[in-house]
């Protein structure tokens, strides 16, 4: 793999506006969220939300317009004695290195700074963990489609598809069968979804109190569990893997 | 000068008869020499006797107690019962018992068997004592106007089948119980048909069950105790007029745990207490004409469990803080009153700078009442859907107790002195 091509596509992006404006939103929003509250608890709920929220969307828009963005540097790379796969790896990790950069300390220094605990580690890492999945996600969009308009709209039904479509199917599904025992195909149900899987991550360490009751002991059974804990970060990384490597596989077979 | 000296010489005289009247010999009770065993000492003693047990190690069991004596320990004598038989058996009143370490009481699945047991007694006291490794710790029945004080109480059970409770009263009148502490017993605190009696200032903790258990036991008080880590809380059962107050519950967490059960209940105050990290703050069924005010719910996961049974209670002036749902019901119905509560979730406005909110509050979330009727569904806390169905409800109510509501919301904290 060529590192000179990383380098320089990382450093780019390190400087542009848009990664030091979303490092900049994201700290502000993490600091006042942690410092003009003074319960750590709400403090952790509402990082859980940016995480849920902003860092899928963000990474999946702009993993796809700079991906279409940068086009037409990717096919003059591509004139020159470079693999592709050297050229995809490059394209994926400057995106996902820089966004995670600016997550992590963006989020990451509030966190730290107000006291780091097991909470905090959760957050940043599975936050770290949706940035590398949602850009897998922008570039199988932006490989499959040509077309920019339709590679962003794929992108963003994705993301809403992840974030509210999927819990709402559900939830319908809970109501509809709520006669039957279901713990066990909900646990099964909500890992294949990455934004549940790290939003149950990190719910087991801010609201075990409600989690302990009845059902969710069960639920705490599996995801607090090590083996459970395992598992559902081994799932997160396949959420990465799979994505990137289909689109690789496009990208190498691609007419450009 | 005449003057005072006459009222020296009265209470001289007045001292001297009471002496004379009041107090025995003194007996002691020594590993070494004289009276080997209490039981001797008891055998030779009359009403009004002091039994001074010294320090020591002394292997007895079933000790009646049936003449108005005290049994005082010096340095905490061990008496090891060696799973035998009980310890003491008190049967007449105003017996003293204090400083004593009590060992080793028998398991029995038939007898209840006990470290003290006082029956049929008025008047005792039990002080100061260490009661280890028990089955049943303490144990009154059918007595009246009794303190038990100081005593700190240890057991190691097992299985709720094979235990017995720490402070057990049963059909009891004006009890104290003060400073105790009581710990891994089914029970912490027990009682059945007790009346007037107050429970002051008492820590009970790890127990199987409940750390205090009440039923049928009207007219008592409970205050100022801590009751942390207990299989289940604290239930309040099928009795009325009860006062708790300043009682701090904690660290109550499973599927069946609650800060406070409340079942059957009415006519109770519930002041001033502290809910900390219970599953459940309070559960209530069936219970009506309750006040809970001023007390504090802090991350819970839920602070008040109301079922559809309960009326006329009225919630006010209670802080919640943190908690994952503030109030759950499974009705659609509400026949309770919510008023000058603060809650942490209200997102309302003041205007006018009173500190109370121009927008009503409704403590209860759709997406509590779905969990209610789904459990599962708690996986999806915090997800954006639940997020999206609680705001659609909040903008047309449809599902949600129409009345459950607080018109007065506070805008800080309610403080209380």
């Amino acid at each position: 793999m060529n590192t000179k091509i990383l380098k320089y596509i990382l450093l780019d992006l390190l400087r542009s506006k848009f990664i030091i404006s979303y490092t900049l939103f994201l700290f502000l929003m993490s600091m006042s969220v942690i410092y003009i509250g003074h319960d750590s608890s709400k403090a952790a709920v509402s990082i859980l939300n940016i995480i849920l929220f902003v860092v899928p969307l963000v990474c999946i828009i702009f993993g796809t317009i700079h991906f279409y963005n940068s086009r037409e540097f990717i096919e003059f790379l591509l004139t020159q004695p470079v693999a592709r796969k050297s050229i995809f790896w490059s394209e994926y990790l400057g995106i996902s290195g820089s966004l995670s950069a600016a997550f992590i300390i963006g989020a990451g220094v509030p966190v730290i700074s107000a006291g780091i605990n097991i909470t905090g580690v959760y957050l940043l890492v599975t936050g770290t963990m949706l940035t590398f999945i949602f850009v897998s996600l922008a570039f199988l969009s932006s490989t499959i489609n040509n077309d920019k308009v339709r590679g962003v709209g794929l992108s963003i039904i994705l993301w809403l598809y992840l974030s509210v479509i999927f819990d709402g199917f559900v939830m319908m599904i809970f109501y509809m069968f709520r006669d039957y025992p279901l713990d066990k195909y909900i646990v099964a149900l909500t890992s294949l979804n990455p934004v549940d899987l790290s939003r149950i991550l990190i719910l087991l360490q801010i609201d075990i109190s409600a989690l302990m009751g009845f059902t969710g002991a069960t639920f705490q059974k599996f995801f607090g569990s090590i083996t459970g804990k395992f598992i559902s970060l081994m799932l997160l990384l396949l959420w990465i893997v799979i994505p990137a490597f289909i689109s690789l596989r496009i990208f190498n077979r691609k007419n450009f | 000068m005449v003057r005072y000296s006459k009222i020296f010489i009265h209470i001289f005289i007045f001292t001297f008869l009471i002496n004379n009247l009041c107090s025995g010999k003194d007996i002691s009770v020594c590993s070494v020499r004289g009276y080997k065993t209490v039981k001797s000492a008891l055998e030779n003693s009359s009403d009004g006797d002091r039994i001074i047990i010294k320090k020591g190690y002394y292997r007895e069991n079933n000790i009646i107690v049936d003449k108005r004596v005290q049994i005082l320990g010096e340095d905490n004598p061990v008496i090891d019962l060696e799973f035998i038989n009980q310890g003491f058996i008190v049967r007449k009143d105003s017996v003293i018992i204090r400083g004593l370490e009590i060992r080793n009481i028998k398991v029995s699945y038939v007898q209840d068997l006990s470290a003290i047991k006082i029956e049929n007694s008025s008047g005792c006291t039990v002080e100061n004592n260490i009661l280890y490794n028990t089955f049943f710790a303490l144990y009154l029945a059918n007595s009246d106007n009794c303190l038990v004080k100081g005593n700190k109480i240890t057991g190691f059970a097992q299985t709720e089948s094979s235990s017995g409770n720490g402070i057990h009263l049963w059909k009891c009148n004006n009890i104290r119980i003060e400073s105790n502490e009581t710990s891994g017993h089914r029970d912490g605190i027990y009682f059945e048909f007790v009346t007037n009696t107050r429970i002051l200032n008492n820590y009970s903790h790890n127990n199987l069950r409940y750390g205090l258990h009440f039923m049928f036991s009207d007219s008592n008080s409970y205050m100022k105790n801590l009751f942390s880590e207990n299989g289940a809380g604290v239930a309040v059962m099928y009795t009325k007029n009860i006062i708790m107050e300043e009682n701090i519950f904690t660290g109550n967490w499973g599927p069946a745990s609650y800060g406070i059960l409340l079942k059957d209940i009415s006519r109770s105050v519930i002041r001033r207490n502290k809910f900390i990290k219970n599953t459940i703050g309070i559960f209530m069924e069936g219970s009506d004409k309750m006040n809970i005010e001023e007390n504090e719910f802090r991350d819970n996961g839920y602070a008040v469990k109301v079922f559809g049974n309960c009326s006329s209670d009225t919630l006010i002036r209670n802080n919640f803080i943190g908690n994952t749902f503030d109030i759950s019901t499974n009705s659609s119905r509400n026949e309770n009153y919510y008023s000058e509560n603060y809650w942490d979730k209200y997102k309302g406005y003041d205007m006018n700078k009173d500190y109370t909110g121009d927008v009503p509050y409704r403590p209860v979330s759709l997406y509590s009442m779905l969990v209610e009727k789904v459990p599962e569904s708690i996986i999806m806390m915090r997800s954006f859907i639940t997020d999206i169905i609680d705001f659609t409800e909040k903008a047309i109510p449809v599902f949600i107790p129409e009345s459950l509501v607080d018109e007065k919301p506070k805008m800080i904290l309610n403080e209380y002195n």
